[in-house]
């Protein structure tokens, strides 16, 4: 039952860390740039969320159609000021303007909100319901899922059926070929950085009501983001869904049977390993960088 | 229909292109042919804005030199690349939707028109475009340019490691391409081939024009035969 209890969680948690890390293959897909600010875009989503419900007491996933938005924006934004101008140099630029973009958001934060953490009660953050004897559902964490079923399930309509869509795939397949095609390609970067902005936003937000909110939260998350990529093969979107269901059961299953303090490692382990034997992911066709 | 004077392009700080100067008039098909490394393909990105350039490009008597890839495309520009570039994991009906991505309200019209000409690509119109054989993915990428309502195409080395019969078939595309319409701008090794269908051609040697003339005064030059045609 311990078992049957971990994967469920795990499943759960895993469909939150795929969102994230689909945002982090879309952007890696159609710009080729390596997002090191996902996590704290992430930490900005949880923040956001916290705010809206404290100030606003508006409950955090309704605060979605407000915090999506506003990060799509705010992404879309950062591609057209700084990332724009590094798309064509070597991956350490990219890597570093990232890097930098990262540190002064979670400084900002820093001093914005100090270094307290803060949590996010609802009335339902701690109710969960039982669905065999020994094995209890969390609400936070069904809603959460559910909730990222939904908008995984858009995303994939959007990018297998819309003109939009079809370009940003177009865009990631072949750049040159996608410009001959009329796409107006700087443009398709911009709305995929927004795109993964909103998605690891919308992960931030999603988590918020079942982890410490703080500026720092963001560490974590980028290295599960990465391994989720690099698993699921870098830029590749079905790949970044099965693997952030593979990563949430196997950090749940550490918690389990090793011990809460290790999951990380065990992530770690597991990123290391695929980068060792399989680095072009599960599903990769790209070779890795 | 198209003029090019002066142009000088190249990549980085190493020219390319050296004072190129071509005109292309309307329904015609104009071949550039040239050694390996000469500038052809360098040539053709000028035109189609994928690389800065210097000089002046001119399409229908308004100046386009330096304007983006995606207005170019716009103005009846279309570019179907060396080595095809066909996006490997969409299916031929979605390759051909990308084609027509200016084009949404033609797309009916040109479809027919592009199966008419390879009515292969309308048996395989669910198979992933990276799965296609090299003539296949040719033919697709000439199609897919088609569904961008070209005015004038430009075709870099279409027959490009294709057997005798699939040359053939693209060739023969070509022309039923121009008589419909297009002008083509066709930068080809095959030169014989390429040659007796073009009103006029010129040759390119490390980055300029040396030689320029109709395609049967090329194709009795005895530098071209020497040069090209192993006689
Ligand atoms: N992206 C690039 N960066 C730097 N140099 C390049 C690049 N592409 C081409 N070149 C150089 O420019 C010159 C012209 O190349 P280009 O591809 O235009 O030749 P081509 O005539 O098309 O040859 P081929 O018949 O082999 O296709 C060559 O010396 C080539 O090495
Ligand atoms: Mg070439």
């Amino acid at each position: 039952m311990l078992f049957l209890q971990s994967l469920i969680s795990g499943l759960l948690t895993g469909g939150v860390y795929a969102l994230a890390g689909i945002g982090m293959s879309l952007v890696f897909g159609v710009m080729n740039v390596s997002n090191f600010a996902h996590g704290d875009l992430m930490m900005l989503g949880m923040y956001m969320a916290y705010f809206v419900f404290t100030l606003l007491h508006i409950d955090p996933y309704i605060s979605l159609v407000l915090v999506m938005p506003a990060a799509f924006v705010f992404g879309y934004g950062l591609e057209k000021m700084f990332i724009n101008r590094v798309i064509h140099h070597p991956h350490q630029n990219q890597i570093l303007l990232t890097i930098g973009l990262g540190l002064i958001m979670s400084n900002t934060a820093l001093l914005a909100f100090t270094s307290d953490p803060r949590i996010l009660t609802t009335s339902y953050s701690s109710s969960s319901f039982n669905i065999l004897r020994d094995v209890s559902v969390s609400v936070p964490l069904l809603l959460s899922f559910m909730i990222t079923c939904v908008i995984t399930a858009t995303l994939y309509l959007f990018l297998g059926k819309s003109r939009t869509g079809m370009a940003l795939r177009a865009t990631s397949q072949n750049r040159e070929a996608a410009q001959l095609m009329g796409i107006n390609v700087s443009r398709m970067s911009a709305i995929a950085f927004g795109i993964g902005t909103a998605l690891a936003a919308t992960a931030g937000a999603l988590i918020a009501p079942t982890y410490y909110i703080h500026p720092l939260a963001g560490h974590s998350f980028l290295l599960k983001s990465f391994t989720i990529c690099v698993l699921g093969g870098l830029g590749s979107v079905v790949g970044a869904t099965v693997g952030g269901l593979i990563i949430g059961v196997i950090e749940a299953m550490s918690s389990t049977y090793i011990s809460t303090d290790w999951k990380d490692v065990v992530v770690f382990v597991l990123f290391l390993a695929v980068l060792l034997f399989r680095p072009q992911g599960l599903f990769g066709k790209k070779g890795g960088q | 229909m198209l003029e090019i004077g002066n142009l000088n392009a190249g990549y980085g700080d190493m020219p390319v292109l050296k004072e190129i100067s071509i005109s292309i008039g309307a329904g015609q098909i104009i071949s550039v042919v040239g050694s390996n490394g000469a500038g052809k393909t360098t040539l053709l990105k000028a035109i189609s804005g994928i690389i800065r350039s210097k000089g002046a490009i001119a399409f229908n008597h308004e100046v386009i030199s330096n304007l983006q890839p995606h207005a170019i495309v716009r103005r009846g520009i279309v570019h179907v690349p060396e080595g095809r570039k066909i996006f490997p994991e969409m299916s031929v009906d979605e390759n051909l939707m990308m084609g027509a991505f200016l084009h949404q309200k033609d797309y009916r019209r040109n479809l027919e028109k592009v199966f008419a000409l390879f009515p292969k690509l309308a048996e395989r119109r669910k198979q992933l475009g990276g799965t296609m054989s090299g003539g296949e993915q040719q033919m697709l990428a000439i199609g897919r340019g088609l569904m961008g309502n070209p005015k004038l195409l430009l075709l870099d080395e279409p027959s490009l490691g294709l057997s005798p019969l699939f040359t053939d078939v693209v060739f023969g595309a070509i022309s039923e391409i121009r008589n419909s319409g297009v002008t083509v701008l066709l930068v080809e090794q095959n030169v014989y081939q390429s040659l007796r269908i073009s009103t006029r051609g010129y040759v390119m040697e490390t980055g300029r024009i040396v030689l320029s003339g109709t395609g049967v005064e090329l194709l009795d030059n005895p530098a071209v035969k020497t040069a090209f045609l192993g006689m």
